[in-house]
């Protein structure tokens, strides 16, 4: 049998077949519409937004030599290197902190946004939405604020990763109490378990590994967003960095952004593997 | 039938052992565990600073603070206390504009990067373990340093305006992005590689005809995801000088026009939840599209 096709069976097939292979008019119209309308939302972001390609090009040229300038790291003194290892330090106190009282203190805004739970639809909704609006606050804002209430300082900034994450942590909750299989807790139930010892033996193996995961997670995430709660003044690197970014000190911001990486990815590893050490090797 | 169980049975005798000794194991690693965490997080406590005396004395002036920003609204005359509250409305609506648009123009930039970058990234068709290297430790750095110290360094560059902070979260999405591709990339059918390849396609054209109606609408789901996070950041663009809602609400928060704090911050908030409630209908809906395929 030969595999042989003519350009006369090519085109009667392509005829034959028009549908499964060019595709129906109207879902390439849409295609075509929605793609026009995102271009077009771009092109038009670009001309509002100021980005003149002269501006561009300068800049790039500015950063070109921003980059040249940033070399070698250097902390400038001995003295400013141990301070900014302080800073540092302070930085990742902030990120542990903050995490671990927001997961603490979210347990119980997690049970009061769980529909398995609360099953009043006005608790719920209410209890949702305002954990979703302070979620919606960035932490940088949350920073702003504690500044104003507590002071400067550091204090302010574990404030800040505090409120920022409760409303993240109280959705994961409830999210994780809702998936909770009640068999589990059904079976607790028929060996004579009572209350307690459903919610001990029946839902809290459950909840506990994501719980425990998710707070893993968020300490290695925060650790990023508080590097730089110091720009509005609330302690850690940040402060640090944005000075020295202010103050052109082009060597000095190269060695802060190195030491934040290592300190990053130092956090990324061991969470990592405390992450699997809870949860186990599969489940990710 | 009963189930009674003899106690001095032998057998049994050595698992209770055995079970004992495997939870005493595990309760002590549980102590020990537990111990570590207490010293970890008094640690942590010395080092952030924390002052309960101070939070107690201040922590009234939370309360106090929320309830300053808060405008007097009253029923007589609801209209113009709004309209009080609201006094910078039309600026305010310009400037959250200002901040989707950058939120989207630099997603699209960054999305676009990432999709360059992911085929390259991805271990199952990246062509030279180097290049995978580059490109993996080329992401990580993208998205370790925070988009706002990049905006920082870009107004210094670019100068003030928009355009510092669309570069910022450009950079940051390609960082952030390019990862979950390549990902996604890492797991596709490789059948219908398999199948391009065998007519003879390059490797331009695997990707072109075997991957990319794989995972575009994938891609997709992440990159609005992405845009709905990129919204959030760029309201705080502002704080550093580079565009958008953040630079009104800082300059309130600094001076004290506590009406304004609460007003900015509840457009903010309405916002960002209207994006947040778009992209998942459309999310869920592009993902619904992938399953039914």
């Amino acid at each position: 049998m030969s595999l042989t096709l003519s350009i006369a069976e090519r085109a009667d097939i392509l005829r034959r077949h028009e549908a499964a292979i060019r595709g129906s008019l109207k879902a390439r119209l849409t295609t075509i519409a929605t793609v026009a309308a995102l271009l077009g939302l771009f092109v038009y972001g670009l001309t509002t937004l100021e980005t003149s390609l002269w501006k561009i090009v300068s800049g790039v040229g500015n950063l070109g030599s921003f980059v040249v300038l940033m070399l070698p790291p250097d902390p400038g003194s001995w003295a400013r290197a141990v301070i900014f290892a302080k800073a540092l330090i302070e930085t990742v106190a902030i990120a542990f902190l903050g995490t671990v009282l927001a997961a603490a203190l979210a347990l119980p805004f997690g049970f009061l946004a769980a529909r398995n739970v609360v099953a009043n639809r006005i608790v719920h909704f209410l209890a949702r939405r305002s954990l979703d609006t302070v979620r919606g606050v960035d932490a940088l804002i949350w920073a702003l604020i504690w500044v104003n209430v507590v002071g400067l300082g550091p204090f302010a900034g574990m404030l800040a990763i505090m409120t920022s994450d409760l409303g993240a942590f109280g959705k994961l909750y409830s999210e994780a109490i809702e998936a909770a299989d009640r068999r589990a807790v059904e079976g607790v139930a028929s060996v004579g378990g009572g209350k307690a010892h459903e919610i001990r033996f029946g839902l809290m193996p459950q909840v506990l590994p994501v719980i425990a995961s998710q707070v893993l997670y968020f300490i290695e995430s925060n650790t990023r967003s508080s590097t730089i709660i110091g720009i509005v003044g609330a302690g850690g690197i940040g402060l640090y960095l944005a000075e020295s970014i202010r103050t052109l000190e082009w060597r000095q911001v190269s060695f802060l952004i190195l030491l934040i990486l290592a300190a990053v990815s130092a956090i990324d590893f061991l969470s990592g593997k405390l992450r699997f050490a809870v949860i186990g090797k599969r489940a990710v | 039938m009963t189930l009674a169980i003899d106690r001095n049975d032998p057998v049994i005798r050595v698992h209770a052992e055995a079970y004992r000794q495997a939870s005493s194991v595990k309760r002590r690693q549980t102590l020990i565990g537990v111990a570590v965490f207490i010293a970890c997080v008094l640690l942590s406590a010395r080092g952030a600073e924390v002052d309960l005396a101070r939070f107690a004395e201040n922590i009234g002036r939370f309360p106090k603070y929320i309830h300053e920003t808060l405008p007097t609204l009253r029923l007589a005359s609801l209209g113009a206390d709004l309209s009080e509250w609201y006094w910078g409305l039309k600026g305010w609506l310009k400037l959250l504009w200002q901040t989707v648009l950058i939120a989207y123009v630099g997603t699209v930039l960054g999305t676009a990067g990432a999709v360059l970058l992911c085929f390259s990234a991805a271990a199952n068709l990246g062509r030279s373990a180097w290049l995978r290297f580059v490109t993996r430790r080329f992401f990580e750095f993208c998205r370790t340093v925070p988009e706002i110290v990049f905006a920082l360094i870009f107004v210094i560059a670019f100068g003030l305006g928009p355009l510092p902070g669309v570069l910022a979260i450009a950079i940051h999405t390609t960082g952030a992005l390019g990862k979950l591709f390549s990902e996604v990339v890492e797991n596709i059918d490789l059948k219908p590689v398999d199948g391009v390849t065998a007519t003879g396609a390059g490797w331009w054209q695997v990707v072109r005809f075997a991957v990319v109606p794989q995972v575009l609408s994938n891609f997709a789901s992440y990159a609005l995801l992405r845009f709905e996070i990129n919204v959030r950041g760029a309201s705080i663009m502002g704080f550093v000088g580079a565009g958008g809602i953040g630079q009104d609400l800082i300059e309130a928060i600094r001076k004290f026009y506590f009406t304004d704090v609460s007003a900015i911050l509840l457009l903010i908030i309405v916002a960002v939840m209207l994006i947040d409630y778009g992209t998942e209908r459309l999310r869920h809906a592009l993902l619904s599209l992938e399953h039914r395929r």
